[in-house]
């Protein structure tokens, strides 16, 4: 158990230092002279108008956040189901509730899409 | 409790850690050299041809040159983030490669040992990968939002809904996998596929292409690749959520998505080409699995890049529509059909 887990902390900690290591060499390398201009937020070469984290975002970004919880949830609970399906002695009455569950599910679906939360223009 | 043994193996998986972190660390040098010379030959040009022989050291020449490169914060950033998002988008795409599985157990020769060609063999190996590929999205989304530049707001918006929609879709491939595997485990699901062509999931007809298809395209999305590269349409945006970016961090978000570029193609390879099983099964003639494996991932690599130049880009309101409108529903029916052949 824990040496099939111990490797992505070792992964982890060794990816970061190598990043940091060449961040590290590049900062000894680099160059660094920063002037206003060249320290503006790009925005083709125009004075920037206004801020740009006010939050002038569309909603409709918040909507497909929350639809993208609700469904990756509920997909994560086939995977159990999905791993005991061949065994033989429950796998009828198995199929038949995720039959129920899936359409509970599209119903979902089929709401988001009445709705319109899934029109984008 | 500490014995030999265990320190033994804990070295070993040092060993693992450190050599596929390296290699993957390099591959993009490989990689963009490739894909520039892809492109010209699809172009009918002759791509990079001046750095070395037929620019092979091109790759080499721009890691210099990055090296060197200034590293600009612009002065209205939020420093921390900006700082951190592309070690963010980085690192969790390594992360993928621990359950990652190469090849079969070996021996050592002149000893032994046996060892085997993954890092770790989880028991739920798929639901980590998925999870694991999920976090590269707070890299970009903090990216573009630690800018403070329209552009790559923007960018960022995009992309994170758009990686985040088809994440839903490639949790649903993968459910279909696992349907046809019994094991959350992607080294049984290889091992599920084991004795040649016929036995890969592509070809479990007829959902078996069917998921492919659906992974596939998902897969596409999430790479942020063409004909689904919305976050960074030149066009419109720029650049996306790494407009501001310049220098060696500019090159950590290129080297993640280049490096998810391979595991998109490691796992296709994984879930349904049988990973390293020999296609000719009982009458396979001794190439070792892990070349075949290599092999198969790098016939992936070529197609994602054969599309890239190959098709344009879809708007937005479409790639939302192929997403939640199409592909959903698709496999809600495929999971059904897929559970009714197998129980």
């Amino acid at each position: 158990m824990l040496l099939s887990y111990l490797p992505v902390l070792m992964m982890i900690g060794f990816v970061t230092f190598l990043g940091v290591a060449v961040l590290f060499v590049s900062s000894l390398l680099r160059p660094q002279n920063p002037y206003g201009s060249k320290l503006s937020p790009w925005e083709c070469g125009m004075e920037p108008v206004g801020d740009a984290d006010i939050g002038h975002f569309r909603v409709h970004f918040f909507i497909i956040a929350i639809l993208f919880i609700i469904f990756d949830v509920e997909t994560l609970f086939l995977f159990p189901w999905a791993v005991i399906l061949a065994d033989k002695s429950i796998s009828t009455l198995a199929f038949i509730e995720m039959f129920i569950f899936i359409g509970i599910l599209a119903v979902g679906l089929i709401y988001a899409w009445g709705k319109g939360a899934l029109d984008w223009l | 409790m500490v014995d030999t043994a265990f320190i033994v193996e804990v070295i070993i998986i040092w060993i693992k850690v450190v050599v596929v972190a390296l290699v993957l660390f390099s591959m993009p040098l490989a990689l963009t050299w490739i894909e520039r010379k892809v492109a010209g030959h699809i172009q009918v040009r002759l791509g990079p041809f001046r750095v070395g022989p037929h620019g092979i050291l091109q790759a080499f020449a721009d890691m210099v040159k990055m090296l060197f490169k200034e590293d600009v914060i612009p002065d209205r950033a939020d420093r921390l983030l900006f700082k951190i998002a592309p070690l963010l988008m980085m690192v969790p795409v390594f992360a993928i490669f621990v359950a990652i599985p190469f090849g079969d157990k070996v021996t050592l020769p002149f000893t032994d040992r046996e060892l085997t060609l993954y890092i770790s063999d989880m028991n739920v190996g798929i639901i980590y990968v998925l999870a694991v590929s999920g976090l590269a999205v707070y890299g970009v989304i903090f990216g573009g939002w630690a800018s403070n530049s329209k552009y790559a707001l923007l960018g960022g918006l995009r992309s994170s809904a758009q990686m985040i929609s088809y994440e839903v879709v490639m949790t649903f491939a993968a459910v279909g996998v696992v349907m046809l595997a019994n094991s959350l485990s992607l080294v049984d699901i290889v091992r599920s596929q084991s004795g040649g062509f016929w036995h890969w999931n592509i070809l479990y007809l007829p959902v078996g292409p069917v998921w492919f298809f659906i992974f596939f395209i998902a897969g596409l999305a999430e790479l942020n690749r063409i004909p689904f590269d919305l976050p960074e349409d030149e066009g419109t945006l720029a650049a996306g959520y790494h407009v501001e970016y310049s220098g060696m961090r500019f090159a950590f978000f290129m080297l993640g998505e280049y490096v998810a570029m391979v595991s998109i193609s490691a796992l296709a390879v994984v879930l349904f080409f049988g990973g390293w099983d020999d296609p000719l099964g009982p009458f396979a003639f001794g190439i070792p699995p892990i070349l075949w494996f290599v092999a198969k991932v790098m016939v992936f690599i070529y197609i994602f890049m054969w599309i890239r130049f190959t098709l344009p880009r879809y708007r937005y309101d479409q790639l939302m529509t192929i997403g939640w409108k199409v592909l959903i529903p698709i496999s809600m029916a495929n999971v059904l059909v897929t559970g009714f052949m197998r129980i």
